[in-house]
């Protein structure tokens, strides 16, 4: 399959669900004309006014008609341009969305998917533009959660998410959508999906686990460049998925390299590594050499200024920093295994 | 606070500008006065047999009774909480019995009229108010969504439905449509202003049928709007009008036209069913702490029901048999619905963990397993 950037890959799969089944429809705003970030190019010409609805200026009611179009037989697909704007419909993707089937008592299916532009990554969008917001979608049980780290997930994981019966919320990240790379060979049919809740192994490593999503991955990947000629050798597992979480590959990993390090853009103050880190002192305590070590985005609002911002999203240098942290700070295993 | 025939509001002490000339007319669409005299419209005619206005007594008669009981069964302690329908049955009567077999309602909680309507039920009303579940109907069985607690959200949802009716087509002369219920309350929310401009610029079959009782609460309406709810739509792009929402021809007449109109292709009707809440918000409130009584006293002239009685009456087409026979009817319901309730099993422990998401997940399953487990470290008849 061909090369593609980030954000060729969401229209390209876009396009795979769309020709695939023609209750998938697509809203927002300004994805007729492509969308502000390029993600939507094309999809009205070849499948028409009836199928890509451009909206009015109202993410309440994007998701709100989401809903009900969902309840009326169709498979939407809404675009929120930034995830910031999450907070102008939380109402109806925290109290409606994700608590339909529960509510019904699963008479009610919502096979609806919310996606958008999410992070910061040096683009300056500053406080209302450039959060990192998965951790908000982290305190919602029934909604599922994915954020893909390149193109091709960018690709499967969307399309996957199109098919599922449950909502799914797809943070894309904005300064990844000019990031290529070649699509992986796809099955008989033809057809790119990545199964929701599959975390991938995506370096393996002796000495500590570092554990990132979307724009992170790709940091913790750097970090083990550069740890790996001072000798260190990372394991970098790129979770996919927040909800389900692939809770079972980080332990077992960790029980390998008995320490973890979490690499999250968002706060770190309930950010999802939070969650990870708990996991792995509950199940993986007897495995663990070191404490568990989060490196997050800073508990400030993103700041404008790209040297600001720099120093308040995840870097290089601090994952590095904190691995050599934890390795200086390890104890040994030899009575517990 | 008053309110005039031309829905100016006028009240001691209110804000300027309140004063300044009212726009044209306001027309509240009635068929049937209180007296129970039927009237013609030029533009709703209704034709409609005498058996056919018995079975809207009956269905007033009947829901009315089941919210009685409801009151009752909260005031003994069998209902966490009950949001009375009284005064409201003929615009939910009417309007509810104006709606195709196709057609498909988005409720606020207080909808027990229109849930009869669809055929749910009244017993599975009560399982959200005694606690046991949400409401637990098939929303597409009965073509009646649950009931929407968040004010005003499930105008969005009836909009993005209408959305979907249009996109499978199903518009046109066999076409179908939504009707969304909401109050006066709803019409601050952001999400009905967002549902007006949605449904107005896609041109969706929907109808918008806002019951203004009066109160939000126990906010009065001159706090929600200077001028008459109707007459929000013109600035949307739609029709507005206001009905006598006391009276259950006039509500079923206007709502079948609209819904014609809707499911015909020609876009969204709000319907203003001007009302009023007889009883508290809920059984948690008292209006008597924010309302007059001489206001309660004027609206109970106006009562949906004894207007139908009347005109049944008074024309002979019901003798006391008949109306002997519904009140029967009724009573056996209210019975019914009380034993029900008594009966309702409370939910299994172990359905929390149920309908979260379609298929498994490892964290709630281990959950699940784990509290499965503890479960079953009780014996004898504690175990689940």
């Amino acid at each position: 399959m061909a090369e593609l950037t980030y954000r060729q890959a969401v229209a390209a799969a876009l396009a795979q669900e769309m020709a695939r089944d023609d209750r998938v429809v697509l809203l927002g705003e300004d994805v007729a004309s492509g969308g502000v970030f390029k993600t939507t190019g094309g999809l009205r010409e070849r499948f028409g006014a009836d199928r890509v609805w451009d909206t009015p200026i109202s993410e309440q009611a994007i998701a709100g008609a989401a809903m009900g179009a969902a309840m009326a037989g169709l498979r939407p697909v809404a675009e929120i341009m930034f995830a910031d704007f999450y907070a102008t419909c939380w109402d109806q993707v925290a109290n409606e969305i994700a608590k339909v089937r529960y509510m019904t008592g699963g008479q009610v299916s919502l096979p609806l998917v919310l996606r958008g532009a999410n992070g910061s990554g040096g683009l300056g969008f500053g406080s209302q533009h450039g959060q990192s917001v998965e951790n908000w979608a982290m305190t919602v049980p029934g909604l599922k959660i994915a954020s893909p780290a390149g193109p091709a997930e960018a690709f499967g994981l969307l399309a996957a998410a199109i098919r599922d019966d449950d909502p799914v919320v797809v943070f894309e990240h904005k300064a990844l959508y000019g990031r290529k790379e070649a699509m992986p060979d796809t099955g008989p049919d033809g057809e790119h999906v990545l199964p929701l809740g599959q975390a991938r192994t995506v370096r393996a490593g002796r000495d500590v686990t570092l554990v990132g999503l979307s724009i992170t991955v790709g940091t913790c990947l750097a970090a083990a460049d550069e740890l790996a000629a001072e000798g260190i050798e990372a394991e970098v597992i790129d979770l996919r998925t927040l909800v389900p979480l692939d809770a079972a590959a980080v332990l077992s990993s960790v029980a390998r390299t008995g320490r973890l390090v979490v690499a999250e853009e968002n706060p770190g103050q309930l950010g999802w590594g939070a969650s990870i880190a708990a996991i792995a002192a509950q199940e993986a305590f007897g495995d663990l050499a070191a404490p568990v070590t989060r490196v997050s985005g800073g508990n400030v609002p993103l700041p404008v200024a790209a040297s600001l911002e720099a120093e308040v999203d995840v870097s290089v240098s601090r994952i590095a920093g904190a691995v050599r942290g934890v390795l200086g700070a390890s104890r040994p295993l030899s009575s517990t295994g | 606070m008053t309110v005039d025939a031309d829905g100016a509001v006028t009240a001691p002490g209110t804000p300027a500008g309140l004063d300044r000339p009212p726009g044209p007319r306001t027309e509240t669409i009635q068929l049937l006065t209180p007296e129970g005299e039927r009237v013609e419209h030029p533009d709703y005619p209704l034709e409609l047999t005498d058996d056919e206005i018995k079975d809207l007594y009956r269905d007033l008669v009947l829901v009315r009774r089941i919210d009685t009981e409801a009151i009752a069964l909260q005031r003994q302690g069998e209902l966490g909480i009950w949001a009375s329908l009284l005064g409201q049955e003929a615009a939910q009567v009417g309007s509810g019995r104006a709606l195709g077999p196709r057609d498909m309602a988005f409720p606020t909680y207080r909808e027990h009229g229109v849930a009869w309507c669809r055929g749910l039920d009244p017993t599975r009303l009560l399982e959200l108010f005694r606690g046991v579940s949400h409401g637990g109907w098939d929303p597409a069985a009965h073509k009646f969504h649950l009931y929407t607690i968040v004010i005003g959200s499930q105008t969005l949802h009836a909009t993005g439905y209408a959305m979907g009716i249009q996109r499978d087509g199903a518009v046109g002369e066999d076409g179908e449509a939504a009707i969304v219920y909401f109050g006066d309350g709803a019409t601050s929310q952001g999400d009905v202003n967002e549902a007006f401009i949605w449904a107005s610029v896609f041109n969706a079959p929907i109808v918008f049928f806002c019951q203004n009782n009066q109160w939000a609460i126990s906010e009065p309406l001159e706090r929600q709007s200077r001028i008459p709810l109707y007459k929000r739509a013109s600035g949307f792009g739609f029709p507005g009008l206001r009905v006598d929402g006391n009276d259950v021809l006039a509500c079923l007449a206007v709502t079948r036209k609209a819904m014609q109109a809707a499911r015909e292709g020609q876009g969204p009707t709000l319907i203003e069913a001007f009302t009023y809440r007889m009883g508290a918000h809920t059984t948690t409130d008292d209006p008597t702490r924010y309302r007059l009584a001489s206001e309660l006293q004027a609206w109970k002239l106006k009562d949906p029901i004894e207007r139908v009685k009347a005109y049944l009456v008074r024309t002979g087409a019901a003798d006391a048999a008949f109306l002997e026979g519904v009140d029967a009817e009724a009573d056996d319901l209210g019975g019914r619905v009380r034993q029900a309730c008594l009966e309702m099993p409370d939910p299994q422990p172990l359905a929390i963990f149920e309908n979260v998401y379609a298929g498994p997940n490892a964290l709630l399953d281990a959950e699940r397993e784990q509290y499965a487990a503890y479960l079953d470290s009780f014996t004898g008849e504690e175990a689940r």
